[in-house]
């Protein structure tokens, strides 16, 4: 069993590794030429923060639809034209809507989707703080006054010296 | 009091719970559009039958009218066409917007399906498209008689879409041209 086992298994690590290297060979676009090679940095960077409109998972660096092809040339286009990425972003943002961000601006539609990770930090830690004091407060008080009067002690004793009854 | 605290929890995965199933209904393909409440963007391109004249927003001539994209590569678009003939039949004045598309196959086209454009726009590279932020065919806009974007479809416009999102909508925007 064990012997079938493993060459397959190395098969499967064989198929992996060559799946995982030809997707990253695939996401590479189109070669591309600038008049200044230091645009190819931003070019990179920007088309790993926009998103292809059509398929929505996949920024325009990663998508081989008709419509990113296009952004992307588009995008070439106008960091040839000394945009800066800001108005990069505006350009396309004023056509495509916010949705072509990855990392979308804060207004009053994403203000929670931003601050809500801050938000729930805190709480969480305010509530954590809470447990542990209360629970420290527990802990003392436990410590410092008796649980049960010595009338209640002695009916305990008293139940649990008992003889079993067999009640349950 | 305390023991309505107890309840914060289950009230806040209520909240989400109501919150994620309503959203469950949502096309997340249905983008928001940019261009609403805008003007049309201006171009300057070939006509798809004349293609030594020019045509630009000046040809929307002041009119409430559809602007349509299509391809003939665009299956859907074929699936849209005859309801895109009877609202010409209609009166509903249409402009076609053929997007990244061949002249000899798009004319062929329309000349097999019926043409319903007064007039259509050539754009065999998608520049308008990207000025209009098209990310698939088909899409209609709704431009108003001050040439604004008024309303904009992505996907087939047929009887149904029509009657829903278009029709009233249309109608009050020739009405206030008329009223002019």
């Amino acid at each position: 069993m064990q012997s079938s086992v493993r060459p397959s298994l190395g098969l499967l690590k064989q198929v992996g590794l060559f799946l995982l290297l030809s997707s990253t060979a695939m996401a590479v676009e189109d070669v591309v030429s600038f008049s200044d090679e230091s645009l190819r940095p931003r070019y990179q960077q920007l088309l790993q923060e926009l998103r292809c409109p059509k398929c929505q998972n996949q920024n325009l660096a990663d998508s081989n639809s008709a419509i990113s092809q296009d952004l992307r040339a588009e995008v070439q286009r106008l960091l040839e034209q000394d945009l800066s990425d800001t108005e990069i972003k505006d350009y396309l943002k004023n056509r495509y809507s916010e949705f072509i961000l990855y990392r979308p601006e804060v207004n009053r539609a994403t203000w929670f989707l931003w601050a809500a990770p801050v938000v729930l930090v805190v709480l969480g830690g305010l509530i954590m703080l809470r447990l542990s004091r209360a629970k420290k407060l527990g802990d003392s008080q436990e410590a410092d006054i008796p649980v049960r009067s010595a009338d209640q002690q002695q009916r305990l004793d008293k139940l649990l010296n008992s003889p079993k009854q067999g009640t349950d | 009091m305390n023991r309505l605290t107890l309840f914060i929890p289950f009230a806040l995965c209520l909240a989400l719970g109501t919150f994620l199933f309503f959203s469950l209904g949502k096309d997340p393909l249905d983008l928001p559009s940019a261009l609403v409440g805008e003007p049309f963007p201006d171009f300057a391109l070939e006509e798809l039958h004349q293609p030594e004249r020019q045509v630009s927003t000046d040809d929307f001539d002041s009119q409430v009218l559809l602007v349509n994209v299509w391809a003939t590569w665009c299956f859907a678009c074929r699936i849209e066409h005859p309801w895109l003939n009877s609202l010409a039949k209609d009166g509903v004045v249409i402009v076609g917007l053929n997007y990244k598309d061949h002249r000899k196959l798009a004319q062929d086209w329309l000349q097999e399906r019926g043409d319903p454009y007064q007039f259509s726009i050539f754009d065999p590279r998608g520049v308008l498209g990207i000025d209009l932020g098209v990310y698939g065919a088909p899409e209609t806009y709704l431009v108003d008689a001050e040439g604004i974007v008024r309303h904009r479809r992505v996907g087939v416009v047929d009887e149904r879409v029509w009657n829903e999102e278009f029709r009233d909508l249309y109608q009050q925007l020739v009405d206030e041209a008329n009223a002019e």
